[in-house]
């Protein structure tokens, strides 16, 4: 079953600004996904709509089968949301903002309760119960927000930059915290511009620019077809000039530093002998850029339209 | 899905939160209108007779209760729901499965419900300085609830239509004031000249104090029966129109 339908949906906002174009996409129950693009793509859009901040212009919304303009109640139910800003009232206690955001999906008192101290468990925050919110850290109030999406025990959560601006060391948890939800059952949509997090997380991805989506597909079948690696190589000894090999393109940074793009089908045991026999001898290569960031910086360059491929 | 405990949820947070606030939303009114039942009621009253037959200070009494109890429910409502506009919190309450009109009645009813409080301090400030008897009580407490009613859902509107905090102010102190002011707190429509009388008769206020007068001392201008149909029309129309702007998503949706 699809935990997410989006058929031709639309948004043309009073502007006359076309945000979305007639998007299609399928999500399946217990999906990892990732929705990607640039800035003023559309995600946010489109995020707002499925649920129902923003009013669509045409198309349909279903989630886990029920319509969203139909079965208004039922659609909604199935979601949870963690926004891209803080957006709960800061003069409110951590506790308190969950018990209401259960209220507000009608979950009796003593439910409430128990589900309110399991989410804030699971989220690290049973300590902060009692905190007003405004008191907390940036990642305590992004685990508040995560809480808050889950105390009703959604089946689809939609994390829209659940990780911007956090540091690495919280940004890791939460990845951790994702992943046990993930695995739990609950399907997940994610957006970010942290791709390396897509490209870890993520099963299925889908990429929208300027209101189309422009790639859909799952995340080994999109990796396997980036053609060329872009590697920096730290050298041993320093060299005077960029060594010259048939295929690859090489770039001196520093005496001891390279950038080379090396084409999948040339491979890296042929460039590490071709370099030794250059008496270059590498002693450690990174990526240079992420895999998926740099596929993604092709898909973009290559629709600036957003044409449908 | 059990709309009744995302109503009770609603209507406790907004209980809780002017509670909270008292000092603010509780404390004010309370040496407000004891200081209009000193001045206008005791010092210059003393001086000023009888209207209808009440003594002055009995005269003003349902006025200042009733006026008190319409601006804090317009208040009350206007303030939180604005804020919980501008703070985006109001996107917690359009993601969530509740139908609009159990936003709009949680709203409306936190709002009702801070008006009558108020209006049960002011009438306790009251019974220092005259002696209370109520003439209906069911009169007195129905045109009470409806004018609630009338002004919360008034506040609401003006917080969805509103687009800044001078926005929220602007209805209470432009028009909310002056039309209260005028609407017969502390006369009657009757010692107004000619033309003001007929003006008077346009504001909607006037037939609640009056009805609300009649609920408490027995004296009022104005038929009782048409108060009753005005407020009711009132409810009626602010009601279907709040219900429109959330329909629409109009102030609170992109």
């Amino acid at each position: 079953m699809n935990a997410l339908t989006l058929r031709d949906l639309k948004k043309t906002y009073n502007n006359g600004f076309k945000a979305l174009k007639g998007i299609d996409l399928d999500v399946e129950a217990g999906d990892f996904f990732a929705l990607l693009g640039p800035n003023g793509a559309g995600k946010s859009t489109a995020i707002g709509i499925i649920s129902s901040l923003i009013n669509a212009t045409s198309g349909s919304v279903s989630i886990f089968g029920h319509d969203l303009s139909r079965e208004r109640e039922k659609a909604k139910s199935c979601i949870g949301l963690v926004p891209q800003e803080v957006n709960f009232n800061q003069f409110d206690t951590v506790k308190s903002i969950l018990l209401n955001q259960a209220g507000y999906y009608g979950t009796p008192r003593k439910l409430a309760l128990q589900r309110t101290e399991y989410c804030l468990k699971q989220m690290d925050l049973w300590d902060k119960r009692d905190t007003v919110s405004r008191r907390l850290s940036g990642g305590m109030k992004r685990r508040v927000m995560i809480a808050r999406a889950l105390v009703h025990a959604p089946k689809l959560l939609i994390l829209d930059e659940p990780t911007a601006g956090v540091d690495i060391e919280i940004r890791r948890s939460m990845w951790q915290m994702m992943q046990d939800i993930n695995r739990q059952g609950t399907t997940i949509i994610l957006t970010t511009h942290y791709l390396e997090e897509a490209e870890s997380l993520c099963r299925n991805i889908a990429i929208i620019n300027h209101g189309r989506i422009v790639e859909n597909s799952d995340m080994a079948s999109l990796l396997a077809r980036l053609h060329v690696e872009h590697f920096v190589l730290n050298l041993a000894r320093p060299i005077a000039a960029a060594p010259i090999i048939e295929g690859c393109q090489i770039e001196r940074v520093t005496d001891k530093t390279l950038n080379v793009a090396v084409p999948k089908e040339h491979g890296l045991n042929k460039l590490f002998s071709q370099l030794s026999a250059q008496n270059i001898e590498v002693i450690s290569l990174k990526n240079k850029t992420n895999r998926l960031e740099q596929l993604f910086m092709d898909l973009i360059d290559s629709n600036p339209t957003g044409d449908q491929r | 899905m059990n709309y009744s405990i995302a109503f009770r949820t609603i209507v406790i947070k907004e209980i809780l939160r002017f509670v909270r606030i008292w000092p603010q939303t509780l404390l004010p009114p309370a040496i407000t209108t004891a200081l209009y039942f000193l001045i206008f009621g005791k010092l210059i009253g003393d001086r000023i007779g009888t209207i209808s037959g009440a003594n002055y200070m009995d005269y003003i009494v349902p006025g200042i209760i009733l006026m008190s109890v319409i601006s804090h429910s317009y208040a009350n409502v206007v303030s939180s729901f604005y804020s919980t506009k501008f703070q985006r919190n109001i996107e917690e309450l359009l993601v969530a499965p509740i139908p609009n009109w159990v936003i709009l009645g949680g709203y409306v009813s936190g709002g009702i419900i801070r008006g009558l409080l108020v209006g049960v301090v002011v009438t306790l400030i009251s019974m220092l300085f005259a002696d209370i008897h109520i003439n209906n009580i069911a009169i007195t407490l129905s045109i009470a609830v409806l004018t609630a009613t009338v002004f919360a859902l008034a506040g609401f509107i003006n917080a969805i239509l509103a687009e800044s905090f001078d926005d929220i102010s602007i209805i209470p102190n432009f028009v909310l004031t002056p039309l209260s002011y005028l609407g017969g707190v502390f006369y009657s429509v009757d010692m107004l000249p000619g033309i003001w009388q007929s003006i008077s008769m346009g504001n909607p206020i006037l037939y609640m104090i009056n009805a609300f007068r009649y609920g408490f001392i027995g004296v009022t201008d104005i038929d009782i029966q048409l108060s009753f149909i005005i407020t009711g029309g009132f409810i009626v129309t602010l009601t279907l129109f709040s219900l429109y702007l959330l329909h629409k998503g109009i102030g609170i949706k992109n």
